[in-house]
C-alpha cells in the first residue's frame, strides 16, 4: 500500500477543529550539500531529536508553543529517559525510547566499528511546532552551534 | 526537522533525516532523507526489537556514503505488518491532540519531584 499522504489528512483535520489552515513548507530549491568528508566508520556523529525526549531531573516540555531544547548525554542510562509530545501517541516511545531517539542502536553501531563515534551529548526538541519561522530562525542555528561546538562529522535527525 | 537539516547542512555537516510522513519529507526537501513506512511515533523502529532497530539505523547511516543527489530519499524496506489497515486509520477521525498547557507535562509525578528538586543526581547536565 502507498505511504499515508498526511499533508491532506492534516489539513482536514485542521479544517475539522476550526483552526486557520497550515502552510506547509515546500521548498522547490535544491536543498545545501555538503559530501561526508571521511568514511563513517571514523566519524563522529550528532544526533539531535524531536519526539518530546527527555531525561528525568530535566523539565519536561510543555504543550504550548514550546521551543526548547534538551540536552542528553551520550552515555544516558536509556532507563532514565522520558517522553512527553502533545501530538504523537507516546506509549511505545515510553516503553523503548529507541522507536523515536535510537541511542542502543547508535552505540551498538559504534561498537561494531560501523560508525567511529558518537557525540558527547544529544540534543532533543518536542516537534509540532506550529511557526516555521521559528524552527528556521530560532532552533536550527542554535543547534547547528551546538553541532559546531561537539565537533561532529555528520549529525542524524530524527523527527516523529 | 527538515528545515534543520537544511540549516546545519548549509552550515557545513553532512545530515541525514529519518522520515514517517514522505509527502512532508519531500515538500521540506532535506539534503539526504531515509523513509520508514511505520506508523508515526516509530521514525526508527518498533520497541524492544534491537535487532530491527540496528537494521534500520545501518541502513539509513549508509545513505551518507551511498548518496550523491541533493535532496534524495531512500525507502527503506521494512513494512510495519502484513495488515496496512493502520494506514487507514491514521488521522482518519483526528488525532488526537492533547490540550496546549502551558506548564511541564511529565511522564510521570517523579520526574516533576526530581526536576523540582534540582535534577537527577546521576545525570550532570539535568541540573540545567
Amino acid at each position: 500500500m502507498a505511504p499515508v499522504d498526511y499533508i491532506p489528512r492534516i489539513r482536514d483535520n485542521y479544517a475539522r477543529l476550526g483552526y486557520k489552515p497550515y502552510n506547509w513548507v515546500a521548498n522547490a530549491d535544491p536543498p545545501p550539500w555538503t559530501p561526508l568528508s571521511k568514511p563513517l566508520s571514523e566519524c563522529r556523529l550528532g544526533l539531535v531529536a524531536s519526539g518530546g525526549i527527555y531525561a528525568t531531573g530535566q523539565v519536561a516540555f510543555h504543550y504550548k508553543d514550546d521551543i526548547s531544547t534538551r540536552e542528553i548525554p551520550a552515555d544516558v542510562d536509556i532507563q532514565e529517559l522520558r517522553a512527553t509530545h502533545f501530538a504523537y501517541d507516546v506509549s511505545d516511545a515510553r516503553k523503548d525510547p529507541n522507536v523515536v531517539f535510537p541511542v542502543d542502536p547508535l552505540r551498538r553501531l559504534v561498537r561494531e566499528g560501523f560508525l567511529g563515534s558518537l557525540a558527547s551529548r544529544f540534543h532533543t526538541f518536542m516537534g509540532g511546532i506550529y511557526s516555521a519561522r521559528r524552527v528556521t530562525e530560532e532552533i536550527a542555528p542554535l543547534l547547528a552551534a551546538r553541532f559546531r561546538e561537539d565537533g561532529v562529522d555528520a549529525v542524524l535527525l530524527v523527527p516523529v | 526537522m527538515g528545515l534543520v537539516a537544511r540549516h546545519v547542512e548549509a552550515a557545513g555537516v553532512p545530515t541525514l533525516c529519518m522520515s514517517s510522513a514522505l509527502d512532508i519529507t519531500r515538500s521540506v526537501n532535506p539534503p539526504r532523507a531515509a523513509f520508514l513506512d511505520f506508523p508515526l511515533g516509530h521514525t526508527t523502529g518498533k520497541p524492544n526489537q534491537p535487532e530491527l532497530q540496528r537494521k534500520i539505523l545501518a541502513d539509513a547511516l549508509s545513505s551518507f556514503e551511498a548518496m550523491t543527489v541533493p535532496g534524495s530519499v531512500r525507502a527503506l524496506p521494512y513494512r510495519w505488518s502484513d495488515d496496512e489497515g493502520w494506514k487507514d486509520r491514521a488521522f482518519a477521525e483526528g488525532d488526537e491532540r492533547k490540550p496546549r498547557h502551558d506548564t511541564p507535562q511529565y511522564q510521570d509525578e517523579e520526574d516533576r519531584r526530581r526536576a523540582e528538586a534540582g535534577g537527577s543526581p546521576s545525570c550532570p547536565v539535568c541540573r540545567s
